[in-house]
């Protein structure tokens, strides 16, 4: 009967209709911010399909064209139209911040939770790394090692990664060294269980929702450092389209075609408007309590 | 009486501090047997837990054996690399922690919990087996509708239930000894005898040793076949439950049983035993209750009281030669 109680309690707030205008607003937002990304990723998954022209087809006859039915988003100082340079671009973003998210994401956690749980030596060294991590600018490591390694895509990504493992590693490890003082993981090791048993049933999913909500708001700020490395040349390369190169490019004709500059911008600005919003809606449904991601 | 299960001889356990080392427990000897029940009593910092933790080795940083012997089943783990007392961990000694709470993972379902010591102890690959085991055993704990809750989240169950869950996942190991460091303090008084009946069945079945760390006095009547009384990290009694709270022979034990209130005649105030406890590491000479003590002579602060025996099992360390003889009678 307890146990039946215990169920109805817990069920409830699901069932309870919740009306306050903020929370359909929020409501609203997150599912907005799941189109938006859905809509941004199908259109970089199936770039040459449903770009409409070559982005690199050059057509100086047809330079700096304002939008029309014919090119959506105009075309630029070469003639190459904008909304197939902005599809293509914003594949090469988002594979990018994948692939940064995925290493940064692995790794940083990996350094956290080894650092939380082990404390002592361990905990010192991957810390001191951190923080030597943070003082370094990312775009002057970039401007660095861009340098001496030439610009490439494996290059950026490397780059990208080594500015951006620190936060992971940071917010994870003080989880975990609250969870280790947990009375489950001293029951975990009264039970004899090995410690990266421990790590990984006891302390991993309980730092998943904070990591969902990390990884997803590093999503943005990998987008956003991607298109500055872009932007000051150290990224994507021309002719290849990237969100950061064509607003660099675009500048110039800034009073003439506001459209060369200003719509990947937009597109950038929607991506990382909708990953914030994501990780916040995230953040609040992890607050929730147990199993809420 | 049984088969001796856990036996610890003159421990000493040690907490590094900046100021040097405490002496957290001081020369602890005990003696748990096969079905038999002992009553681990004091008052908080008295260095209860920290004899539990010590039988483990799971101090905490800085501590450490310093002296004395702990033999499980004959086999003494004092001294053991960390390694080896894992096998031991959960699988020869069960643990019951406090609060049921938090001792469970909140994000696992309590059949992995319970499962996962049978895939670790007893290398159960099959996950049938497993679920058929875990179903058993928490049949075992008198949890209703056993092999439809193996999916619930601990915070599906009441307190007293996640008290079960924990317990079964002590008896998932098959523990020849179950360590419960006060496993009802944090439960509905309505809750408690429920739990320490399920302890105690489950202790006629198989024949398991239970060493129980609790404040409840009363628990340790109706429940504990031995009581140990445990004061600034020294037992200063031990012995048969009944005769003990019928006639403590310690001045420290005897403030214990007269603090009990009784339903029957619940005086104005309740008597306690005045002044505080030393802390950890500062008892100075002598005996650590002397300054507390009504009885005290001049021997009491020179030297530690040694233990002596009183017959019929019992023992003492204190020097108040009235009180032996009381007691002896």
């Amino acid at each position: 009967m307890a146990a039946d109680l215990a169920r109805a309690i817990t069920a409830s707030p699901a069932v309870r209709p919740r009306r306050s205008l903020r929370h359909l607003a929020r409501r609203i937002g997150f599912l907005g911010a799941v189109a938006t990304l859905v809509l941004i990723a199908g259109a970089a998954l199936l770039a040459p399909h449903v770009a409409p022209y070559d982005p690199n087809a050059i057509n100086l006859g047809h330079a700096l064209k304002a939008p029309s039915a014919v090119h959506w988003f105009g075309t630029d100082q070469l003639g190459r139209d904008v909304l197939s340079r902005v599809i293509h671009g914003g594949r090469m973003s988002l594979l990018i911040a994948l692939c940064v998210v995925t290493l940064a994401g692995i790794g940083g956690t990996l350094a956290g939770l080894v650092a939380g749980y082990r404390g002592g030596l361990v905990d010192d060294v991957v810390m001191r790394l951190a923080e030597i991590q943070y003082a370094l600018p990312p775009v002057i490591l970039a401007l660095v090692m861009v340098g001496v390694l030439g610009p490439s895509t494996v290059n950026i990504i490397l780059v990208i990664t080594l500015a951006n493992w620190a936060r992971f590693a940071r917010v994870i490890r003080a989880e975990a060294i609250s969870l280790r003082h947990r009375d489950f993981v001293l029951l975990a090791r009264l039970s004899g269980a090995s410690s990266w048993r421990i790590v990984l049933t006891h302390i991993l999913p309980n730092v998943k929702p904070t990591l969902l909500v990390l990884l997803t708001l590093d999503i943005g700020l990998i987008i956003i450092l991607e298109a500055t490395l872009s932007f000051l040349g150290l990224g994507i390369q021309p002719p290849d389209p990237s969100w950061g190169t064509m607003i660099a490019e675009g500048r110039a004709y800034l009073e003439r075609a506001w459209w060369t500059s200003l719509l990947p911008g937009a597109a950038l600005l929607a991506t990382v408007l909708a990953a914030n919003i994501l990780a916040d809606g995230f953040g609040r449904r992890g607050a929730g309590g147990p199993g809420g991601a | 009486m049984g088969k001796e299960i856990l036996r610890l001889d003159a421990l000493v356990t040690e907490i590094a501090s900046p100021a040097g080392a405490a002496r957290v427990v001081d020369g602890v000897s005990l003696s748990v047997a096969a079905g038999r029940t002992l009553g681990l009593v004091g008052e908080s910092g008295s260095g209860k837990s920290l004899t539990c933790l010590s039988v483990l080795g799971l101090l905490p940083p800085g501590g450490r054996v310093a002296s004395g012997r702990i033999l499980f089943r004959g086999e003494d783990l004092a001294g053991l690399p960390q390694k080896a007392l894992a096998r031991y961990r959960g699988a020869g000694i069960g643990t019951v922690l406090q609060d049921p709470m938090t001792s469970l993972n909140p994000l696992l379902t309590v059949g992995e919990q319970i499962g996962e010591v049978f895939r670790h102890h007893h290398a159960i690959r099959s996950r049938a087996e497993r679920r058929r085991r875990t179903v058993a055993v928490m049949e075992q704990v008198r949890i209703p509708a056993a092999s439809e809750r193996l999916g619930a989240y601990p915070h599906q169950f009441s307190g007293g239930m996640r008290q079960r869950i924990a317990i079964a996942i002590a008896l998932a190991g098959e523990p020849d000894l179950i360590i419960a460091d006060e496993p009802t303090t944090a439960l509905d008084v309505t809750i408690r005898l429920q739990i320490l009946q399920l302890l105690r069945d489950i202790q006629r079945a198989r024949g398991t040793a239970i060493l129980l760390v609790t404040h409840d006095l009363h628990a340790v009547a109706r429940f504990c076949d031995e009581v140990a009384v445990m004061y600034a990290g020294r037992l200063v009694e031990q012995g048969p439950v009944a005769s003990v709270f019928a006639r403590p022979a310690h001045p420290y034990a005897r403030g214990l049983v007269a603090a009990v209130p009784r339903i029957a005649a619940i005086p104005d105030r309740l008597p306690a035993i005045p002044g505080q406890p030393p802390r950890p590491g500062e008892a100075g000479e002598g005996c650590a209750f002397a300054p507390r003590c009504g009885q005290a002579i001049a021997a009491c602060t020179a030297a530690v009281p040694a233990v002596r025996a009183l017959g019929a099992g019992r023992s003492v360390a204190c020097l108040a030669p009235q009180l032996l003889a009381e007691a002896a009678e």
